[in-house]
């Protein structure tokens, strides 16, 4: 592949890199003697790079695989083919006891803040956790006092260590999510949905602890998120999925102001801008009907389902990442165009 | 359901056509659980013409979901109370109305679409039973009219081949497809009042247009006025005409859709247009609320929000301040709304 995310600097080695992964769900029908009689095709044939203290913005609609390619990347589901490479060493065909001490680099900062804390612990054990699986990180008289640190590093009170997450609102909750994903000082954080449960008041002090961890710590985050307003305000790099294949990828300009696939162009022109100058100002394009089944994909390009632009070629060739003539950013379509539908232009 | 068929005229006994459409005026609705009274909703006043669109808008907990399941008259009860103000239809008071008169007016003048389609429908009927319920059980129809009706409206809301579809069940439907069957059951007896209660917040944001649109061109078609509750500050600058904010079970702000945007006079709804990132601009650092929503059962003294309001002074932890003109149809419970409105504070 020509066309890589991440800086073209390539004398830094990327602290993640997945090229070519493939994860497909068996459906298995039966009791006794299990036959599979179809896959659900959830993510299928994903590249993506990504630099220490960069965000890579994964967006997509539900169901165009965005949650399984995060569950991949930390090791919680096993590639069906395909490598993923954290700081260089290989995850994607290892046991899960061998996964384990590479899984110290890279975490997960789930999307509900309100399952993923086991409400019979307190904050100070939920957060001190990773130092009992991983012994090595921290010395045991020193972990109270690191999981202080860590809580106010994510702007909770250290006197809070003996509470339990009942006591503590979405925001902090997520907070203390964030603080244990840190834990082991890793270098990439995988970011599931982490504001999308939470209040629009509450997503902004979020989004900018995020900001100001990354800036602090040198994180590199692969965000995931259906909304792109939140993708455009973190992400350096954005790569928009559907139906398990990245459709296009480039910088957040690239993708936000000049858009060539028109699927990133609906999706796009989808999100409401909360201007009411703007009503009627903007490009509307109305896609019909739903995501078909990642069961059973469209042949050829996925999207020409629900594409205007979809002719016979797009249903007999799979449209692969392709950077344009005038060497612009990779998009998987035959037809890709730019055109500007994020900004007033009628 | 068992029910007398009653035929129900167009126009509520009583109305007066002259008065505005619905008025809200000064509601309040309480939780009474374990000998605890929990204030829900303490004063929420809007109002609302045909032809208009109103947006609610409120975080979770502001009591803006409370206030429209109180104007459909759909409150459990127990645990909720309405305490006190008048919910006006045409000039009616709903709320001094009995409840086979209420039944009437739910679905015949005032319809609500739920957020979640799938718990609201029942799975164990067809969509065109459930749809065709309506004018059974309203109108007297008889079933084959009543199915025949159902597949028009399922039609429609633009449902595809909407002849076979309708004898499906819920749970066959997608998303945005179970969305149009809420919708489409809303629409059936030709309501006067929609209320849409975050009609799109379960849906990806490609369906959530097309739902939007949907809701929007009915409307217009019919003539009707609707209600949008919602979060998301982005569909209301799309679709709305008035906005009413609501913190704290209070409507806090009241103004024409262009100055709640342009020119917001209470720090509540300042702060929340900063806060929200646009997909239209990069920003720098968004600006951010500082603190939490109240919890209802404790409330601040003085204005609920003035722990997180930067423009706060003494006086806004002592005195609640009254809902105050700023200008023309533009209302603030601010103490400093003038200065708020003139960008001063």
């Amino acid at each position: 592949m020509n066309a890589e995310l991440g800086q073209a600097d390539s004398a830094t080695e990327p602290v993640l890199e997945a090229t070519d992964l493939v994860k497909h769900f068996p459906i298995q029908r039966g009791i006794v003697v299990k036959r599979t009689v179809g896959r659900v095709q959830a993510v299928d044939g994903v590249d993506l790079r990504l630099h220490a203290g960069q965000t890579l913005g994964v967006v997509g609609e539900s169901g165009c695989g965005k949650s399984t390619l995060a569950k991949l990347l930390v090791g919680l589901e096993t590639p069906t083919s395909g490598s993923i490479k954290v700081l260089g060493r290989e995850i994607g065909n290892l046991s899960s006891r061998r996964i384990r001490p590479v899984r110290r680099d890279i975490q997960l900062v789930f999307q509900d803040p309100y399952t993923s804390l086991n409400p019979r612990m307190t904050v100070g054990d939920i957060i001190g956790e990773p130092f009992e699986i991983h012994p090595n990180v921290v010395p045991k008289r020193e972990r109270a006092g690191e999981v202080k640190d860590l809580l106010d590093m994510v702007g909770l009170s250290p006197d809070h260590i003996n509470r339990y997450p009942h006591q503590f609102s979405g925001g902090q909750r997520q907070r203390i999510g964030i603080a244990r994903a840190l834990a082991l000082r890793p270098q990439v954080l995988v970011c599931d949905e982490p504001v999308s449960a939470l209040d629009v008041s509450i997503q902004g002090q979020v989004i900018n602890l995020l900001k100001r961890l990354q800036a602090e710590l040198g994180l590199a985050y692969v965000f995931i998120a259906h909304d792109l307003s939140v993708v455009r305000h973190i992400a350096d790099e954005v790569a928009v999925m559907y139906l398990g294949k990245v459709v296009e990828r480039g910088t957040g300009p690239q993708i936000y102001d000049h858009p060539r696939h028109p699927y990133t162009q609906a999706l796009l022109s989808a999100v409401p801008v909360p201007d009411p100058d703007l009503r009627g100002h903007r490009e509307e394009i109305i896609l019909q009907g739903d995501v078909p089944s990642p069961i059973n994909p469209p042949s050829g390009c996925r999207f020409r389902t629900r594409c205007w632009k979809a002719e016979e070629q797009c249903a007999e060739v799979v449209p692969t990442l392709q950077v344009g003539d005038n060497g612009t950013h990779p998009t998987a379509c035959f037809f890709a165009e730019e055109r500007d539908v994020t900004h007033a232009v009628k | 359901m068992v029910s007398t068929p009653q035929v129900v005229g167009d126009t509520l006994p009583g109305a007066d056509l002259n008065a505005p459409l619905l008025e809200v005026e000064d509601l309040k609705v309480e939780f009474r659980v374990r000998g605890k009274r929990v204030p829900a909703v303490r004063s929420a006043s809007f109002t609302l013409e045909r032809g208009r669109t109103l947006a609610v808008v409120g975080e979770s907990g502001s009591g803006k979901s409370v206030t429209s399941q109180a104007v459909m008259g759909i409150l459990d009860s127990p645990p909720a109370y309405i305490t006190g103000g008048e919910v006006r239809l045409q000039g009616v008071d709903l709320l001094k109305q009995n409840e086979e008169t209420r039944r009437t007016v739910r679905g015949n003048h005032i319809a609500i679409v739920f957020q979640d389609a799938l718990s609201a429908l029942n799975p164990l009927w067809s969509v065109g039973f459930q749809i065709g319920e309506l004018f059974r059980v309203h109108r007297g129809t008889g079933r084959a009219e009543a199915k025949k009706r159902a597949i028009e409206l399922l039609d429609l809301v633009g449902i595809p081949d909407a002849k076979n579809r309708v004898g499906h069940y819920p749970h066959q439907f997608s998303g945005g497809m179970r969305q149009r069957v809420m919708i489409a059951m809303a629409l059936a007896l030709d309501p006067e009042v929609l209320i849409a209660d975050e009609p799109t917040t379960a849906l990806d944001v490609t369906v959530q247009a097309q739902i939007m649109r949907l809701l929007k061109s009915i409307q217009e078609e019919r003539h009707m006025g609707l209600i949008l509750i919602t979060h998301d500050l982005g569909v209301v600058a799309d679709v709305a005409d008035d906005v009413a904010v609501m913190y704290a079970g209070e409507v806090v702000e009241r103004a024409g859709i262009r100055d709640a945007f342009k020119r917001p006079a209470h720090p509540y709804s300042k702060a929340l247009l900063r806060a929200i990132p646009r997909v239209d601009t990069l920003g720098q650092e968004l600006e951010v609320i500082a603190g939490l929503p109240p919890n209802p059962a404790s409330l601040p003294t003085g204005c609920p929000f003035h722990p997180r309001c930067k423009a706060a002074e003494d006086r806004c932890a002592e005195e609640a301040p009254p809902l105050a003109a700023v200008a023309e149809g533009h209302t603030s419970r601010c103490h400093f709304a003038m200065e708020v409105y003139r960008d001063e504070r």
